[in-house]
This record gives C-alpha cells, sequence and structure tokens, in this order.
C-alpha cells in the first residue's frame, strides 16, 4: 500500500534505542492518560455526550437488553447516558405538562413496540391540563422489580422537571432482597448511598456489592468496560434510527402460567404469616413519596393477571399466593392512607386474556385500557375538574 | 484470528526474532504454520471434523507438493525431516485428546491418536497407488486431476445444497443427527486461500514457471501462518526467497520490529475498533428486513461498505505485520480503493493478490484463447467475455450462491462498461490536461461514483438471496415499504 512508504526506510533507519523510546514513550502516555483519567474522573461527564438528538432520533424508553445485536438496545448503567438518549431530554415546551411513568417491565413495556406502550397510550388520549396544557407522558419504566431502582430514576428523572410523577408498582418490587440487586442500582453507589440516608433507609448497602471503584478502577482501563458500552450504546443509535427496534419479539410468546402448583410460599415465606416491618419495602415507596416534594405523584397498584386455572384458590398467578398479596393490598391502602399518598389500586382492572408472557405484562389492548383506566386520576391530579 | 492469536503470534515473534538460531527459523516457521492450521479452525458440529479438516489441509500441501517436484527431483532428507516434523506434530496435537480442554490447542477433542496414524498411512498409501496407476497410464493427467479434485472441494465447501449433503453423510458417519446439517458444518479454515495457492502451483508446474521446491518450502509458502485465514494469497516464487533468506538474515532488526509492529497495530485498529463499530449498524438481512426509510437503508449501506474494507485490510495488515516480524515480506492487498476514480482502477487496488492471481490464471489465457479463435471475434467481445468471466470466477470464490454471482456480473459489466467508456472519453480527457480545476471535478466525480457503484454492489454480497437483495435496491431508491 503506497500509504505505508513512509515506514519502509532502509533496514538501518530505526535504531534499538529509537524502539526504546517509542516504548517508553507509550508507556509514559499510557500511565499518565490512565492517571490523568482516573483524578479527572470525566466519566460523568463523557457520558452525557450523546448521538442521540443529533445523529440518531432520541429514544422514547430506555435502553435494555441482552442480545444488542438483534434488538439495537443493551443495558446501560450509566444515568447520564441513560437520559441522555431519552426524548425526556428535550427542553420542556410551555405548554407542556410533563407527565413521567416510573415501574418496571410493564410500563417500559416488554413485547410491546414503542409505539404500544403506556406513555403513548396516554399520550394518545391528548389529555389537557387544568391550565390548558397538553398532558405528555414519558416512558421512563426499567424492566427490573425492585422500587430502589425506581427511586433513584425518580430522583434523576426530577432535573427534567415533571410536574406529575406516576409510579407503577406490584408485590414484586416491595422484597427487600430485590432492592439493590439491579444492576443499574449496584453501578451508582454515590446516588445509592446518599439516597438511603437523605430517607434514612435501612438497606444493607455494606453487603451489596456497590460499584465504589478504587484508583484502578477510575482509570480507563478500569472503565473500559463502560466505555465499551457507552460507545457501542450510541452507534446502536444509529440502527434503532433505520429499524425503529429496540428489544427481540419473539414468534411465539409463551404465555404466563395459568394452571399453579398449590404452593404458598413467596421469597423467603415459606407459609403465610404477616409481613414483620422490613419485610416488605414500603420505606422506599415512602421515600420516592419525600422525594417527590411539591411534585404530585400517584402511586398505582399496577394490573396482574388473575388466574382461574388449577389451584388458583391458592395463588393468584406464578408470582403470588393469595395471602401475600391480599395482605400486601391491605397494607398498601393502610401506608397511602396515613402518609396521604395519591393511590389507584388497579389490580384486578384488567381481563386476564390481556397479559402475555408474566403477570404483569400487558398486550397493546391492555395497555390502551389501562390509560383509559389510569385518565381520571391523572386529570384529577392536573388540575382538571370534571 | 482473535486478538489472543494475534497477542501469541506476536509474543512468538519477539522470541524467535531475539532467541531462535538463525538455522531454525524456517524449521520454526513451518512447525507455528502447520501447529496454527489445526489453532486457528474453528470448532465444528460433526464430530472430530475440526481436526480432519486441519489434517487434510496438510495432506493436500503435502500431495500438491509431490505432484508439483520437477521431474527427476527425489525426495531429500530435508523433505524426510519436514514430512517427520509435520507427522510429529499432527500425533502430538491428537494426543492431546487426554488433556482438559483449555490445555488443547485444538477446536475440540481430537481423535485417538493411534486412529490418526493408521487413517494417514492408509490415505497416503491409497494416494500413493492412485497416483503410480494414473502416472503410468497417463502422465500430463495427474496435474489436471489435482487441479479439478481442488475445484471439485472448493464447490462442495461453498455450495449449499452440496455442503449440506456432505455434513449430512459425515453426520450419519459420526452417528449424529443428519437433519441439523448445514452450510456451516463444512467451515475450512482458510481453505479458499489455500486452494489458490496449490491451484497456482500447480498450474505454473504445468508451464515449467515453478521453482524447484522442498517440502518444508513448499509446506511454509502454502500454510504460513499470518496469511492463512484471510491472505493475501503470495507467489511461491516471491514467498521462497524471503524463505530461503531467513537463516541468513541477522534476528529482530529494530526496523522489523517499528515497520511491523505499527503495521500490527494499525490492523488492529482497523478491525478491532473501526470495523467491529460499524458492524454494529452495518447492513445485514436482519436489519435490512427491518429498515424502510431510503436514507436510513443508504447510511447502513455506506456503513458496510467500510466496514468490509477495515475489516479486510485490517487483517491484511495483521497479517503483513506479523510477516515482517517473521522476516516475510508479504504482498500489499489494498491501497485506497475507495479513492480510485473508476472502476477498472479499483480492481487494480481491491484484494489485489487475489484479482491479479484471476488475471493471470484466467482472464489473461481466456483472452489469449478467444483471439486466437477463427474467425476471430471482435476485441470488445473478447474483453467482455474476458472480464464477465474472470469477475464471475471472484464472485464464486466467495460462495457458491446466486447473490455472489451476480455480484460478480455486476463488477464485470462494470469493468467492461468502464472500458466502452474510457475508450469514447479518452480525447476529451486529455483535453483537461490544461484546465486542472475541470480536470479536479472529473476525478471527484469519478470517485464518487465508483465508490456507490462498489456500494450498490455490496447489497449483493451482503443480503443471502437475490428477492432481499432487490428489495433492498428498490427502497434505496424511494420505491416500494
Amino acid at each position: 500500500m503506497s500509504g505505508w512508504r513512509w515506514l519502509e526506510g532502509a533496514e538501518g533507519s530505526y535504531s534499538w534505542s529509537f524502539v526504546g523510546r517509542v516504548l517508553a514513550k507509550a508507556l509514559a502516555l499510557f500511565l499518565l492518560t490512565n492517571l490523568a483519567f482516573a483524578a479527572i474522573d470525566p466519566w460523568p461527564l463523557l457520558g452525557r455526550i450523546s448521538l442521540y438528538g443529533h445523529l440518531a432520533p432520541l429514544r422514547p424508553r430506555f435502553p435494555y437488553g441482552e442480545q444488542p445485536d438483534r434488538s439495537y438496545s443493551l443495558s446501560l448503567s450509566d444515568m447520564n447516558a441513560l437520559f441522555g438518549s431519552h426524548v425526556i431530554a428535550r427542553p420542556k415546551a410551555g405548554d407542556e405538562y410533563r407527565v413521567i411513568l416510573i415501574g418496571d417491565s410493564s410500563v417500559w413495556g416488554f413485547l410491546l413496540r414503542p409505539d404500544e406502550t403506556l406513555a403513548v397510550a396516554l399520550n394518545d388520549l391528548a389529555m389537557t391540563s387544568g391550565d390548558g396544557r397538553q398532558i405528555r407522558a414519558y416512558n421512563l419504566g426499567y424492566p427490573e422489580m425492585s422500587l430502589f431502582k425506581d427511586l433513584l430514576l425518580l430522583d434523576r428523572a426530577l432535573a427534567h422537571d415533571p410536574d406529575l410523577i406516576v409510579w407503577l408498582v406490584t408485590l414484586e418490587s416491595f422484597a427487600p432482597q430485590r432492592q439493590l440487586a439491579p444492576a443499574l442500582v449496584r453501578d451508582n453507589a454515590d446516588a445509592v448511598r446518599r439516597l438511603a440516608a437523605q430517607h434514612a433507609l435501612d438497606l444493607d448497602l455494606d453487603n451489596a456489592g456497590l460499584a465504589e471503584p478504587d484508583l484502578l478502577g477510575r482509570t480507563i482501563v478500569g472503565r473500559r468496560r463502560a466505555l465499551a458500552d457507552w460507545l457501542r450504546y450510541q452507534l446502536y443509535g444509529l440502527a434503532w434510527a433505520a429499524t425503529g427496534i429496540d428489544q427481540i419479539y419473539p414468534d411465539e410468546i409463551a404465555l404466563r402460567a395459568s394452571d399453579l402448583q398449590a404452593d404458598e410460599s413467596w421469597h423467603d415465606f415459606d407459609r403465610p404469616r404477616d409481613f414483620a416491618a422490613g419485610e416488605i419495602s414500603f420505606p422506599v415507596l415512602a421515600a420516592g413519596n419525600e422525594r417527590a416534594g411539591a411534585t404530585p405523584l400517584l402511586v398505582v397498584n399496577e394490573p396482574m393477571f388473575i388466574s382461574d386455572g388449577a389451584n388458583s384458590d391458592v395463588r393468584y398467578n406464578f408470582w403470588y399466593p393469595r395471602w401475600a398479596y391480599d395482605r400486601y393490598r391491605e397494607l398498601l391502602h393502610a401506608e397511602a392512607a396515613s402518609a396521604g399518598w395519591n393511590l389507584v389500586d388497579l389490580w384486578d382492572a384488567i381481563a386476564p386474556q390481556e397479559f402475555t408472557d408474566s403477570p404483569v405484562h400487558l398486550t397493546p389492548e391492555g395497555t390502551r385500557q389501562l390509560a383509559e383506566l389510569l385518565q381520571p386520576a391523572i386529570r384529577q391530579l392536573a388540575g382538571e375538574a370534571f | 484470528m482473535t486478538l489472543a492469536h494475534i497477542a501469541a503470534f506476536t509474543g512468538l515473534a519477539l522470541v524467535y526474532g531475539l532467541l531462535l538460531p538463525a538455522r531454525l527459523r524456517g524449521w520454526a516457521v513451518l512447525a507455528i504454520s502447520v501447529i496454527a492450521v489445526y489453532w486457528l479452525q474453528p470448532a465444528l458440529p460433526v464430530r472430530y471434523l475440526d481436526f480432519a479438516l486441519p489434517t487434510a489441509t496438510l495432506l493436500l500441501t503435502t500431495c500438491v507438493w509431490w505432484l508439483t517436484r520437477p521431474a527427476g527431483r527425489g525426495v531429500t532428507r530435508d523433505d524426510g525431516w519436514t514430512l517427520a516434523l509435520i507427522g510429529a506434530i499432527v500425533l502430538a496435537l491428537a494426543l492431546t485428546r487426554n488433556l482438559r480442554a483449555d490445555l488443547r490447542l485444538t477446536a475440540s477433542r481430537p481423535p485417538d491418536a493411534l486412529v490418526v496414524a493408521v487413517v494417514l498411512a492408509l490415505i497416503m498409501a491409497a494416494l500413493l497407488v492412485v497416483w503410480q496407476a494414473l502416472h503410468r497410464l497417463w502422465p500430463g493427467a495427474v496435474l489436471i486431476v489435482m487441479m479439478i479434485a481442488l475445484v471439485v472441494l472448493f464447490v462442495v465447501q461453498k455450495a449449499e445444497p452440496l455442503a449440506v449433503a456432505t455434513s449430512a453423510l459425515l453426520r450419519a458417519q459420526t452417528g449424529q443427527q443428519t437433519n441439523l446439517a448445514a452450510l456451516t458444518d463444512l467451515q475450512w479454515l482458510g481453505f479458499s486461500y489455500l486452494a489458490f495457492r496449490l491451484l497456482h502451483t500447480l498450474r505454473d508446474r504445468q508451464t515449467g514457471r515453478l521453482p524447484a521446491l522442498s517440502l518444508r518450502e513448499y509446506t511454509a509458502y502454502a500454510l504460513f501462518f499470518p496469511a492463512l485465514t484471510a491472505g493475501p494469497i503470495d507467489r511461491a516464487e516471491r514467498f521462497v526467497a524471503d524463505y530461503q533468506a531467513l537463516s541468513q538474515a541477522r534476528g529482530l532488526l529494530p526496523s522489523r520490529l517499528v515497520i511491523g509492529g505499527t503495521r500490527i497495530s494499525i490492523g488492529l485498529l482497523k478491525k478491532f475498533v473501526l470495523a467491529d463499530s460499524l458492524a454494529l449498524f452495518a447492513l445485514n438481512p436482519t436489519n435490512a428486513a427491518q429498515t424502510s426509510d431510503a436514507g436510513a437503508l443508504w447510511v447502513l449501506l455506506y456503513a458496510y461498505a467500510w466496514r468490509l474494507f477495515l475489516d479486510f485490510s485490517g487483517y491484511t495488515d495483521i497479517a503483513i505485520g506479523l510477516g515482517i516480524l517473521f522476516g516475510v515480506r508479504l504482498p500489499e492487498n489494498f491501497d485506497r480503493p475507495y479513492l480510485r476514480q473508476n472502476i477498472t482502477a479499483f480492481w487494480q487496488s481491491w484484494h489485489m493478490t487475489l484479482s491479479n492471481w484471476v488475471r493471470f490464471y484466467v482472464f489473461s489465457p481466456l483472452s489469449r484463447a478467444l483471439l486466437q479463435r477463427r474467425p476471430r471475434p471482435s476485441p470488445l467481445l473478447v474483453v467482455f467475455s474476458a472480464q464477465v468471466v474472470t469477475m464471475l470466477i471472484i464472485g464464486l470464490w466467495h460462495g457458491v450462491t446466486l447473490n455472489f454471482a451476480i455480484w460478480g456480473l455486476w463488477h464485470g459489466l462494470g469493468l467492461f462498461a468502464h472500458k466502452v467508456w474510457s475508450d469514447h472519453t479518452r480525447v476529451q480527457y486529455m483535453r483537461l490536461a490544461g484546465r486542472p480545476r475541470l480536470r479536479m471535478l472529473w476525478h471527484v466525480a469519478g470517485v464518487v461514483m465508483t465508490f456507490h457503484f462498489v456500494a450498490l454492489g455490496w447489497v449483493w454480497f451482503a443480503l443471502p438471496d437475490t428477492q432481499a437483495a432487490l428489495a433492498v435496491f428498490a427502497r434505496l431508491f424511494g420505491i416500494g415499504r
């Protein structure tokens, strides 16, 4: 290749001392760059750099997935990259009443196309607030069952000036062992510690495996996985822009089980008994309400699949024994009443045939029905009298 | 080659250059190459096939060397030692069968060493009998039979129905499910390149151009490990000149380290950073079917064009860099092909060693043969036929499918169209000599048009069937969904 001719000097063009100098300089540069990177820690700033909104359109929901080559999306833990690629990064319009939806995979829209999610269904209702602003919903759901993960996203989302927060919850997200389990939580140790301290949450942070990088971990070498993921995520934006696909849709969906085991266990509870303090994570839900401050927050007990198959007298579905779910609902109503939370309980509001592969994942029609059911509460909180 | 392979070869190069006595260098290159045939072979689902195919590579190489020896050249002591070394490596690799998987160099557990030895001995004896019979009956046919055998093997491996049938046959022999047979079952590492190297030596022996080579020189040429997986396709006489000089050359010179090391580094950047990043959104059958917007499809197509170039030329850089570290200068394969002003110049700078090979062994003989016909055909017809056939062969070299054939035809017609165009516009082009701006405009327009002609041709290359390719063509120009 003619471009290489500069390298093809006579055999004696380079000496060992030249090689030594090059290697020494390369090593010095490598060490200095890594140390400078660790000292300055520009990662939070780098994460803010995004091709989304410039070369690729902003995404309507957060990236999530383990097969990026097929879904053009991947699970990321960097909050700046997540929010920087999301439509919520757009400046809020003057006539916009901003509603953010927080919750698990049912809010995110598992097996639903980007235009079939709850946020889109709510926007299709073309609601307006009491002062005439257009109500616009944003999908900030993330497919992990953890209230603390929701709290983390809520905390970050407040920077985007929401007018209303709608937080969809289900019992599974209240299990204490799930709170710090998601990678999204473990990789955001600073925010986790801050939120736990601010709201006096009794969480075992020291044994949660929080990622708190040391000096080596803050170097380029230490951050290589995060850097590579960030770069891949930016590039997948172009594939996402071309295809509009952000998750894998199987040809056939294995439906949630209707015939159930005669099993009354739920997580660490092998038989029915009351929840003791600390065995169900209401304090995290309370922290979210506190964190929202003056921004109204609507807690929604999300719809779930109710089986009428074998052993449905023992369990509602694959996830929940009846005793645990019934007790959870009682406690949820009691907590909401005593703390003054806005609560809508839609646990049995959607017909069983509208659930897909899990007890909380809805069909597009089920999602549309859920939006209709949420409409009155949202209108009310948005200040429209009717 | 993975990063681990490249790192290991680079490390070996340093030991080779700094510590190994000069007289052993040729032997070391041979031994590393033979081991690399097994080490680089990907795992295959058919039992023992990922050991059998590398062994077949060695057998074929040895057979073709035997056939391409000049008349009267016997077997020397050096040849005997080479055969012993190759046999010892094969048996040693088979003996690793009882080691832990992570200590083995083969893709999966090799067969029993005794079975390997017996089967190899039987095959070699059978081949010798066939050779003697053929040699006695029809001496001139031996080389032709070998060439045909290589082409048949090539077609079987590259044509899906034949590959699937062969895989099913092999699966039946090993007691595996035949309905799972697939084209990828016969993924034979580097066979496309090996076949062309062997064919070159067979043809050159026919024409008397091939110099006398020892088994060691011949095997090192055919299997030189940096060029095993992705070329370039060197010429035997050029390679052997470097190979013979290994025992006289000084150890690892700083120049070689700088030039080879730089070349490897740039290859790594091109392949593992740039090409692999572009691969995330480059055109492929899945995203082609999912994309309806014309603008987005163009982005995917551009990404594919650059990814292909950076991937392939990156591998070539790595191969050339490793070659330099080991003291062998492999030929260049790319010379800024996307900056060429016309399709003829593109093919003089893209995969140059393949296009030179096909020009030398197909285009020129075919053109000569056509020109010798009576009545003599028109020169344009000769050029048309030779270019189309040449490019069809280049297309089918990548895989025996309709899309690769169309891709070859696309370029054959493009080359012919350019020939006609340049014949007609030569005078106008000469007149631009005194008008540099217009000449520059002509040049830029040529580069843009050539790049887009090549990029559009990649649609046939990237997609598995004609219908999908036609649908993409339609959508690229705003027709259809």
